[in-house]
């Protein structure tokens, strides 16, 4: 106990703020991480964390987490926290600084993660001079799944799929990413640091504070890469360990600054957007896609308050005009003021194949452009019929180009109107046409739209006017077609 | 109470407290720490590690050992504030902290 004339004792080092104090992770064990004793990813957190906490930044703090060892950074660190697919932080944490560029975001990934899966991610990421903070924890090896060859791996080292070492002939030579990053023009800062003495982990406490120091003052990219041991699949004592890193992949992997533009990027910030963003209210002037309400359109859309959810799809041969006709009918949703989506789906060929697309109009926000389950199929072929008539709501509709309709696709609760379109828009000079005949007969079916979007959205999708006459010509014919199908 | 706070000798510069709940004995503290003022201990923790224990007596407050230890809160280091006074009362809440570190 200290007496009366002894001096005090002040904490200086202890656990950061930003981690919280207890994880919630697994009852039994939430004073501890789920690192391996020994393991870079605890010490590499607990930079982050403090520099994060000198920084003054926690409430802003947005940490990407990896897939692999350092998975879990959302039940340590008490910041915002994303966990991104298998190499994507460098993508997610784009996204994340772009929507909201106050916040400070640090994608957290492993050498598996980043270095093999996610390279095309840091490099482009790196390349856009994008305004975040990486920390590349390398350990030479996948570690979560125990112990697979990375790219990172040294050479000559075991693991589980190079049993005899990595063999530089056939397994290549271990990515040094600091120094193919330091390459390109846009990275503000880049730096290799290691674990493997008391003098290296200062030097790294330091350059990721750094790194985070750089983002805050809005000076680019900045990557750290922390050479860092894993005892575990390495097979060592944690100090053995440690030892490694400085004695052996401090050899493959040299330490240092590789690229340095913080002082340059201080003054020209030349890579800074020189047009703010623009507002979202703006976005459809830009796109091309404004609309004037023109008249006709919302007032006599349809009754008012009366629910529309639309299904629709739409299949057919390529060259049907299957996405077109799929395509006029979103576009007049949109013009009536309902919420729609249109998602086509194709297989690989430029030309003829088969192709269908998903049509939603609803007064409510669509949750998934997805048609599993369609209230109106508009099938322009047989095998289109047959591949979707399954899956058409019970007192749905096909809309079948066909003289007949197979009897074995026939049920009950299945509405069809099945007429031969393309003879019918041969009828009327243009065999392509049919798909406008079928989209008129789906119109009078549904009855959701008010005509004047239709022709508002012909207007914008068909820059031909003869086909635009022509159009709805077979717009026409496809209402007359299921009037009379009721008459008759 | 530990030796360097017994009246007449001279104060300890540090104190070092790691709590047995959050070590997971990898010795990397020890292996760290210039003055070499930390230990293994022989008990087993509750989750089954043997954990690092302070000597007692030498701690420097260079806060070495915190840095190369990677659980978040294993450990805490204190260091000697000599000018009690206005302000001091965060450091008194520390040194009770330390001091029931120390004793447990
Ligand atoms: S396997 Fe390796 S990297 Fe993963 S937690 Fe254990 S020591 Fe750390
Ligand atoms: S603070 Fe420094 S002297 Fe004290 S125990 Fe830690 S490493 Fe040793
Ligand atoms: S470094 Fe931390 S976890 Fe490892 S023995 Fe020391 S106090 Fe325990
Ligand atoms: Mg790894």
């Amino acid at each position: 106990m200290p007496t009366e004339s002894a001096g005090e004792y002040a904490p200086v080092q202890s656990r950061a703020r930003s981690f919280y104090g207890r994880y919630e992770r697994k009852e039994d064990l939430e004073h501890q991480t789920h690192f391996c004793p020994g393991c870079g990813h605890g010490i590499v957190h607990k930079m982050i964390a403090r520099a994060i906490d000198d920084l003054g930044v926690q409430d802003r703090t947005i940490m990407v987490g990896p897939v692999g060892c350092g998975v879990f950074t959302y039940y340590y660190f008490d910041v915002g926290n994303v966990q991104a697919a298998h190499g994507r932080a460098p993508a997610v944490a784009t996204a994340i600084k772009r929507s909201r560029p106050e916040s400070i975001v640090i994608g957290y990934q492993g050498d598996g993660d980043l270095s093999a899966i996610g390279a095309a991610e840091i490099l482009h990421a790196a390349n856009r001079g994008e305004n975040i903070t990486v920390v590349f924890v390398n350990n030479a090896i996948y570690s979560m799944t125990g112990g697979q060859a990375a790219p990172t791996t040294l050479v000559g080292m075991k693991s589980t799929t190079t049993p005899n070492g990595r063999n530089a002939a056939t397994e290549g030579y271990p990515l040094h990413v600091c120094e193919l990053l330091s390459t390109l023009q846009a990275p503000a800062y880049i730096e290799r640091v290691g674990l493997g003495d008391n003098k290296q982990i200062w030097q790294a406490a330091r350059a990721i504070r750094r790194a985070l120091a750089n983002q805050v003052h809005g000076l680019g990219f900045s990557l750290i890469e922390v050479l860092s041991p894993c005892p575990t699949i390495w097979k060592m004592t944690p100090v053995e360990a440690q030892r490694w890193v400085r004695g052996v992949m401090e050899n493959e992997f040299r330490l240092g600054v590789f690229c340095d533009r913080t002082n340059e990027r201080a003054v020209s910030a030349d890579l800074r957007p020189v047009t703010p963003d623009p507002a979202l209210d703006d976005l459809p002037r830009i796109l091309g896609v404004a609309r004037e309400r023109l008249p006709g359109s919302e007032a006599q859309a349809f009754t008012p308050g009366r629910e529309i959810d639309l299904e629709v799809r739409i299949a057919g041969f390529g060259g049907q005009g299957v996405l077109l006709l799929g395509e006029v009918l979103a576009e007049a949703g949109l013009d009536a003021g309902l919420e729609v989506s249109w998602l086509p789906s194709y297989g690989p060929e430029m030309r003829s194949g088969t192709s269908n697309c998903h049509v939603r109009l609803s007064r409510h926000a669509i949750d998934s452009p997805l048609v599993a389950s369609p209230v109106v199929l508009v099938a322009m072929n047989e095998p289109s019929l047959r591949k979707f008539d399954r899956s058409v709501r019970s007192g749905g509709w096909v809309i079948y180009n066909g003289r007949e309709f197979p009897a074995d696709c026939a049920r009950d609760g299945l509405n069809v109107l099945a007429r031969p379109f393309t003879e019918l828009a041969d009828e009327l000079g243009e065999k392509r046409a049919a798909n406008m005949v079928m989209l008129g007969a789906l119109l009078e079916i549904t009855g959701v739209l008010p005509q004047a979007s239709i022709d508002h959205a012909l207007a914008r999708l068909v820059k031909n006017p003869r086909w635009v006459e022509l159009d709805q010509r077979a717009l026409a014919r496809g209402r007359e077609l299921y009037q009379g199908s009721r008459e008759g | 109470m530990t030796e360097a706070d017994k009246p007449g000798q001279k104060q300890d510069r540090g104190r070092l407290c790691i709590d047995g709940e959050e070590c997971k004995g990898c010795g990397l503290c020890i292996e760290a720490c210039p003055p070499r003022v930390i230990a293994m201990s022989e008990p087993l923790n509750h989750y089954g590690y043997r954990t690092a224990i302070y000597a007692g007596a030498g701690c420097t407050g260079c806060g070495v050992c915190f840095m190369a230890c990677p659980e978040p809160g294993a450990i805490t280091v204190y260091r000697l504030v000599n000018a009690p006074g206005p302000g001091a009362r965060s450091a008194q809440v520390a040194v009770e902290e330390a001091s029931a570190c120390a004793g447990s």
